[in-house]
């Protein structure tokens, strides 16, 4: 089934919650698995949870392709060469690089792959190398593309893979199609990273103390994006009103609520999708995609209104 | 001095509401919250008489629109699209996206972009009603946690050398980078939080594996542990296989949440989690006095 809707950019929408568990991935996935019936348009999973990347538990993708994803570091190629000038050391903000009796040393696990000793290195002394950050998969469901970084295990830093999945992404989405990423939890580097690189925001709370709490975090780190942004409550319960609250003071729709239903956690240990659990279930899901789909729309609106 | 962190690899596992639960349950500990990202202890242990300090780490560099000709050098140079052009003849450095590298500033024929020290949070020591905290939060979008969380292992330790107390406990990040590889070199335990569902049973295996890199013993707790038997089961066998000691069970529980919501730790709650994390904690600490080598099964 090709769908496509001529002169049509497709929606890029980051789904993400400031705590972790908050069910990112059970929304992507159900989402994933019903957005083209729900409307029409081809749709592209993106997991870019690398530390931790879960989507494929849930949809099951094949796998066509797979690429390690590497990050550029020095290496020393001569050390004879070194002219012990101690560029490369005073230029370095990460302690990977340093020149000891004479000659470079390199530790590539500190490297944050700037370039920038290998711009500054008179000599020749060191030379690109590369270090593995881990892999990239692309694949398919039966309804949606798929693509997923796994972060290598013992690799301390996930954006630099990150941003190897979105340039990815640039390069193999079509542009009509949507794209749902999940994103990791969080709201420091990895968590804003993969933000950045969509144009919506889909934020997932839980009105626990500790989700609300995570979930202001939230707002205020992704707010300055200036990305339209909304919001689905999960395992709504007592303290669903005061996070109703504090999506209306900050002018977020909110566009599904999820009841805390033990069946819900049951088809989800079982690696169910949502819209799986119930009718009831399938419908929120189903009404999700279409005002997810009519968000940067609503959201003009809202601006000029 | 024995340093305990809980993990847990997926977020929402549980391991803020263990770590506060063997918080209330310790004698004499330093408590930490590692999860500078989007630390929750606080919430449970509700600090007081916090001293506070600006974490600074790291520069940022910006560019002097005055000394700026336009060249594009530092847009070409920068490997984190943090430079764009403001204008035909002008360029700006998005904070957010600027890594602190320095190549710009080294590379810049004008000389024209400063290097400033860059506030990335703010990290505290406060008081507790079972013990000293030791307790952060990283900026929105800031870079650094790592480096944060360092600091505050330091400061725990010295603080646990200061007061005589003879143990550390610390609430760690999700995931397997940066935060998480910071809180584990050297610490003495790692107590794995899981749960049986696909997620949970995926995510300890990553978690365990990075714990098995670094050496570092790891015991593991299951959380919801009769949301599905068979994933249960099944991450039972692998601990076992890997040496890998289970120090609790706990059911699924809407406990959980109701105590969170009175702002009360699980043994302050009181019920059968507080008798199961009870039994965990003993577990624990023998682990902790005696940690045993291991292998790796995943």
């Amino acid at each position: 089934m090709v769908i496509t809707r001529a002169g049509k950019k497709g929606l890029r929408l980051a789904i993400a919650s400031g705590k972790g568990g908050t069910g990112k991935t059970t929304v992507t996935a159900a989402l994933a698995s019903i957005w083209s019936q729900a409307l029409c348009r081809p749709v592209l999973a993106v997991d870019c949870d690398v530390e931790e990347p879960n989507l494929h538990l849930f949809l099951r993708p094949v796998i066509r392709r797979a690429e390690t994803a590497k990050l550029e570091v020095p290496m020393v190629a001569e050390a004879a060469l070194c002219a012990d000038c101690g560029a490369c050391r005073e230029l370095c903000q990460f302690g990977a690089v340093t020149v000891m009796a004479g000659k470079p040393l390199v530790f590539p696990e500190m490297c944050h792959g700037c370039g920038g000793c290998l711009a500054v290195c008179p000599t020749g002394a060191l030379v690109a190398g590369s270090r593995e950050l881990g892999r990239i998969e692309e694949g398919a469901t039966e309804t949606a593309g798929y693509l997923a970084g796994r972060l290598r295990i013992g690799e301390a830093q996930s954006p630099p893979l990150i941003r190897a999945v979105l340039a990815r992404l640039a390069r193999i989405a079509e542009p009509a199609a949507d794209v749902l990423i999940d994103a990791p939890p969080g709201v420091s580097c990895p968590a804003v990273t993969t933000v950045s690189g969509a144009d919506a925001v889909l934020l997932v709370a839980e009105p626990t103390p500790f989700g609300i709490h995570d979930f202001e975090l939230a707002v205020e780190a992704f707010t300055p994006l200036g990305k339209p942004m909304a919001v689905a409550i999960n395992r709504s319960g007592p303290g669903t009103p005061e996070l109703l609250a504090l999506c209306r003071g900050h002018n977020l729709p909110v566009l599904a609520e999820i009841a805390n239903d033990r069946v819900v956690a049951e088809t989800y240990a079982r690696g169910g999708l949502l819209h799986e659990a119930g009718a009831h279930y399938r419908a929120a899901c189903f009404a999700l995609a279409r005002s997810l789909a009519e968000l940067p729309q609503t959201a003009r609106e809202a601006a000029h209104a | 001095m024995p340093e305990i962190v809980v993990l847990s690899g997926k977020g929402g596992a549980g391991k803020t509401s263990v770590t506060a639960a063997f918080a209330a349950m310790s004698r004499n500990a330093v408590l930490c919250d590692l999860d500078v990202d989007a630390p929750d202890l606080h919430i449970l242990l509700a600090p007081r008489n916090s001293r506070r300090e600006p974490f600074v780490a790291g520069h940022l560099a910006a560019i002097d629109p005055a000394r700026c000709d336009g060249c594009g050098e530092c847009a070409a140079r920068c490997r984190y699209g943090a430079v764009s052009a403001a204008d035909r003849d002008r360029f700006v450095i998005n904070p957010a996206h600027c890594e602190g590298c320095k190549v710009c500033v080294v590379l810049c024929p004008r000389q024209a972009i400063l290097f400033t020290p860059r506030t990335c949070g703010v990290s505290a020591v406060s008081d507790t009603r079972f013990g000293p905290f030791v307790h952060a939060r990283l900026d929105p979008g800031a870079e650094n946690s790592g480096r944060l969380v360092a600091l505050l292992r330091q400061k725990a330790k010295a603080l646990a050398k200061e007061q005589g107390r003879d143990l550390i406990l610390a609430d760690g990040a999700p995931g397997i980078a940066c935060p998480v590889v910071s809180s584990i070199t050297g610490a003495s335990l790692a107590v794995l939080v899981t749960e049986p569902t696909p997620s949970g049973s995926h995510d300890l295996g990553r978690v365990a594996t990075l714990c098995d890199h670094f050496k570092l013993p790891t015991a593991v707790l299951l959380n919801k542990a009769d949301l599905n038997a068979d994933e249960a089961a099944r991450i039972e066998d692998a601990c076992r296989d890997a040496g890998r000691p289970i120090v609790g069970r706990l059911p699924y529980s809407p406990d959980v949440t109701a105590a969170m919501a009175a702002r009360q730790t699980l043994p302050e709650y009181g019920g059968p989690l507080a008798e199961a994390l009870a039994e965990a904690w003993a577990n624990v600490l023998n682990l902790a006095a005696a940690p045993k080598p291991q292998r790796n099964p995943f």
